[in-house]
């Protein structure tokens, strides 16, 4: 019977490595996720089959609890909501993983039982350690990216006081992976030590760096289910847990490209903690031109190309929907419009393309920065949505800009561009946009749906 | 977990990293959301753990902790692999829009 459960396990995992593969391409990507689910539920009837199951009435309460909740909350998420919905996810699971290595603890505890192994203990620690983590940073993430406390905490000497309590973990960690035997209140404190780290570890870091924090903490996951494979001697938790740590570290690697910032500089370096004053700089003041949005609206439908950039405040206005329809009007008038999505744009890399796939936006309409900056000088109107930083020239000029060296799309070079903004406030990054003040640059100020919708309705009766 | 047992559970580790490593490498940023709602999904594989523990009959407070995993990692597979499906499924092409 065991031989079963262990080749229904191996499906399993076979189902999760083909299942990731298939993510990589939209046209498969949908069955991917589909058998990525069925190898779950193969390795769960497996387990249930071929365990030895005393009690099921836990099993069926739990069961039912965790799927109705779980549905409930993918069923009605909004969209913009994602990023949060993952980091909630990503704390459960993590969570899970640290309380079912702690059962097991308590179980080595019970008289009569032979004290657990070197290796069975260490795995425990490492499992309560990073499960510990994940579940309260993945909390403070979700925090964060709901706009509490958004901007990066910190306080003198906060790396240092980091660096005690993770020595603090490391050494009574070591003592219970070393010494059966230790009192229960040192597990306890070695639990606590490690929610309080995850809150630590994600406080001085801002909040659009959030996805980061949040993919880094998903690849954490991976691994504290890997652990506690090691504990329960599963080989499913392990495959599975290790492939999305490595695939977590993957993407979290990917991420911090699309930004040209290392790792270190991410979780460190309390980036957009300082806004610089908007308008100063060189001396003089500078001036931002307006335009209205009937003449925004002839300028673009005149145009033989037009190039959309959706960034973060889009998401906000919840405004896919009327761009959508004012690229749909544009296209009725032979005008050629491509949606450019910077790979950070939105809440969480590729976030945008979600939203506006929501907006029934075909996916062979969307461009990445590269696409479109190589025809940038041949571009008549760049429409800039709430989005900001990336097409901040500055990244590629002024070196001491926090921004530097971070691609962006190269708005500029374009023949004009519109930004539509609410304020001329600096982005994320805290930093102004020489973008706004160019000869060829207008203004429309306002919320990114009311100006779509005026925008629209100009179009319609044009 | 000792000897030979251990050094074959740390071969697979050691291979499904690297298998991790490869079959991620090359994902288009389109996908980067879906494919981290989709791998979260599959961290919750301690649902098996969480399955036994709560199972087993033994004293109260190895119970509540394991029900508890239980219902947190449930919830971390059923809405983990639907949010992925309701997303992946708006992504659609032009010709399949206007079909």
């Amino acid at each position: 019977m065991e031989v079963l459960m262990h080749i229904t396990y191996l499906v399993a995992a076979v189902l999760f490595i083909l299942g990731l593969k298939r993510l990589s391409s939209p046209k498969t990507a949908r069955s991917g996720n589909l058998m990525g689910a069925s190898g779950m539920l193969l390795a769960i009837i497996a387990t249930l089959a071929f365990t030895q199951i005393l009690d099921w009435t836990w099993i069926i309460v739990g069961l039912v609890i965790g799927a109705a909740i779980g549905a409930f909350l993918a069923r009605w998420v909004a969209m913009t909501a994602m990023p949060q919905m993952v980091a909630v996810f990503n704390a459960f699971g993590g969570g899970a993983s640290a309380l079912v290595a702690s059962a097991e603890f308590l179980g080595y505890l019970e008289p009569g039982i032979a004290a657990p192994t070197f290796v069975i203990s260490l795995t425990i620690v490492l499992s309560v350690f990073i499960g510990s983590i994940t579940f309260s940073g993945s909390f403070l993430a979700w925090a964060k990216l709901e706009g509490h406390w958004e901007r990066a905490i910190t306080y003198p000497g906060g790396n240092i006081v980091n660096g005690l309590v993770f020595l603090g973990i490391i050494v009574i960690g070591a003592w219970i992976a070393v010494m059966p035997g230790v009192p229960i209140e040192w597990f306890i404190v070695l639990a606590v030590l490690a929610l309080i780290f995850g809150l630590m570890f994600v406080m001085p870091i801002g909040g659009a760096d959030m996805p980061v924090v949040v993919a880094l903490l998903n690849s954490f996951s991976g691994l504290a289910a890997a652990a506690t494979g090691f504990v329960l001697d599963n080989n499913v938790l392990i495959i599975a847990g290790s492939l999305v740590g490595a695939s977590g570290l993957i993407l979290t690697n990917i991420m911090c490209r699309a930004m040209n910032r290392s790792l270190a500089n991410v979780l460190f370096s309390a980036f957009g903690a300082h806004v610089e004053a908007v308008g100063d700089g060189d001396g003089r003041p500078k001036i931002a031109k307006e335009i209205n949005a009937e003449d925004a609206a002839v300028l673009m439908s005149y145009s033989n190309n037009v190039v959309v950039v959706p960034g973060y405040g889009l998401a906000v206005a919840q405004a896919q929907h009327q761009a959508r329809e004012m690229s749909d009007l544009l296209g009725e008038k032979g005008v050629t419009v491509k949606f450019a999505v910077h790979p950070v744009a939105g809440r969480m890399p590729g976030h945008m393309n979600v939203l506006l796939a929501e907006a029934n936006v075909p996916y062979d309409q969307l461009y990445e920065s590269d696409d479109v900056n190589g025809e940038m000088e041949r571009t008549d109107v760049v429409l800039i949505l709430g989005a900001n930083d990336v097409v901040n020239p500055d990244a590629r000029t002024k070196k001491d800009s926090p921004l530097y060296g971070m691609p962006i799309i190269n708005a500029d070079y374009a023949k004009n561009t519109i930004v539509v903004k609410r304020s001329l406030n600096p982005g994320f990054a805290g930093t102004d946009n020489p973008l706004f003040y160019k000869d060829n640059n207008r203004m429309l100020f306002g919320d990114a749906k009311k100006v779509l919708t005026a925008l629209v309705s100009e179009l319609k009766r044009m | 977990m000792e000897g030979l047992d251990l050094l074959f559970s740390i071969y697979i580790l050691v291979l499904a990293i690297f298998v991790g490593f490869e079959v991620i490498t090359k994902v288009p940023t389109i996908l980067h959301t879906p494919l981290m709602s989709g791998s979260n999904a599959i961290s919750g594989i301690t649902i098996v753990g969480s399955l036994v523990v709560a199972g087993m009959v033994a004293d109260p407070a190895r119970t509540i902790l394991g029900v508890i995993a239980l219902i947190m990692a449930t919830i971390n597979v059923v809405g983990g692999f639907m949010v992925t499906d309701r997303m992946l499924q708006m992504f659609k092409k032009k010709e399949e829009r206007e079909a």
